[in-house]
């Protein structure tokens, strides 16, 4: 039986394949709920991680050749990613279960072996509670760092400490 | 509706740790917290489609307007898999690399090496359905890094692979048989399973190789397996 190919790290010259308009999940003409999902990357002493690709997909609203569901962005020498894209819908979860609205947002850089996998679910919305992944983690303050918070208009900001005392949940999938 | 079929667990010892201490670049970006085990959801078990019409097939980098890069011509040729050998059909495939000299095409890479205008150094292609893929490009060269003394990478093209569920999203890095500096490099040797190492090395095929035109590579990729065992229970490692 063949096993799955190693990872190896994006490294720091990724740019070579960096398209910025792939982080403007809009650019093919989808219409609907917009919105802007951004963040700061910082690393163990609080630094920005300025070389990272941060990949998001979201299952709903569902992908179709208007809509790549699907984004990727550099964080610039703040850190900073941003996406524009249409904000998540409710997605089944297992059994019965209804998931929150989030996104799955994968981080590759200098320095990961490996993917970090983690989520992007949105401050204040009723769903969070039953959320089926935010259940799993029983410490509030941990569990907030998966909340983007509201910062006007249609923005949402989630900030990503890969490591330290505020360190983002990453999730084994 | 019934639930979505989960990926199959990495195989212990196959895909290296967050926390590598033999390559700097990690101490300060491996998290602490051990990764919160969860159940696959339609959000890991589905993925994006990439249509060849919006992400046009790039797949000979070895001319640029009709010139041709500085370097060894080679073809790299494999197919994507999944763990049960199932081919992984219309599949978007993207390579990143150095040049001939061993310089990227990017303004964060210093090395005192010479540019190439006709080499940009990346590639995208679409696998057919039988999972195969083809690029044609130059043979990268070596370049040194900053990790260790006289720290040098081994000839290597990046890969990015998507397969069919966010979860089976793939980077890794293709090598060449017989490079001596593979021994040295930390990158290469964080996976801890040699068989897992070793299917990291392209394999020189004379059939791959085209007479008076290219070297011919083989470079076969493998994603994760739809799983015929339930995952673990959610919050196990907790
Ligand atoms: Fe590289």
């Amino acid at each position: 039986m063949p096993i799955a190919t190693a990872s190896q790290t994006i490294g720091p010259f990724w740019g070579l394949i960096e398209y910025p308009e792939w982080a403007d999940l809009l650019r093919f003409g989808a219409t609907g709920e917009t919105m802007t999902l951004t963040g700061r990357i910082t690393d163990g002493d609080g630094l920005p991680v300025t070389d990272a690709a941060v990949e998001i997909w979201q299952a709903a609203p569902a992908a179709s050749e208007i809509f790549p569901a699907y984004g990727r962005s550099g964080t610039d020498l703040h850190g900073e990613f941003r996406f524009r894209t249409l904000k998540p819908e409710p997605v089944p979860g297992l059994g019965n279960f209804q998931q929150a609205p989030h996104f799955a947002v994968t981080i590759f850089a200098r320095g990961l072996l490996k993917a970090l996998v983690t989520r992007a679910y949105f401050d204040g919305d009723a769903m969070n509670d039953n959320d089926p992944v935010l259940c799993l983690i029983e410490d509030p303050a941990r569990r907030k760092t998966l909340l983007a918070r509201h910062e006007g208009a249609d923005v949402w900001r989630m900030d990503i400490r890969l490591q330290g005392a505020d360190e983002t949940v990453f999730l084994d999938v | 509706m019934s639930d979505p079929v989960p990926f199959r667990p990495h195989v212990a010892g196959t895909q290296p740790a967050y926390d590598t201490p033999t390559y700097g670049s990690t101490h300060k970006r491996h998290p602490t917290q051990r990764a919160l085990r969860i159940p696959h959801t339609v959000t890991e078990t589905t993925g994006p489609m990439f249509s060849p019409s919006h992400y046009p097939a790039m797949p000979d980098i070895s001319r640029f307007e009709g010139h041709m890069a500085m370097g060894e011509r080679i073809i790299v040729e494999g197919t994507i898999t999944d763990e049960d050998g199932r081919p992984v059909p219309n599949t978007m495939v993207e390579i990143w690399q150095a040049n001939a000299a061993g310089r990227y095409h990017h303004e964060r890479d210093q090395h005192d090496a010479p540019l190439d205008a006709h080499f940009s150094g990346a590639g995208r292609v679409f696998t057919d359905g039988g999972g195969r893929y083809r690029f044609v490009t130059i043979k990268p060269g070596a370049y040194p890094w900053h990790n260790h003394a006289n720290a040098w990478r081994p000839n290597h093209i990046h890969f990015s692979c998507f397969g069919p569920g966010f979860a089976t999203r793939l980077i890794t890095q293709m090598y060449f048989p017989g490079d001596p500096l593979l021994a040295l490099d930390p990158i290469f040797n964080c996976v801890p399973d040699e068989g897992a190492r070793e299917r990291l090395v392209a394999r020189f095929e004379i059939g791959l190789t085209q007479p008076d035109w290219a070297l011919g590579y083989r470079f076969d990729v493998v994603l994760r397996g739809r799983g015929a065992t339930p995952m673990e229970s959610p919050g196990e490692h907790h």
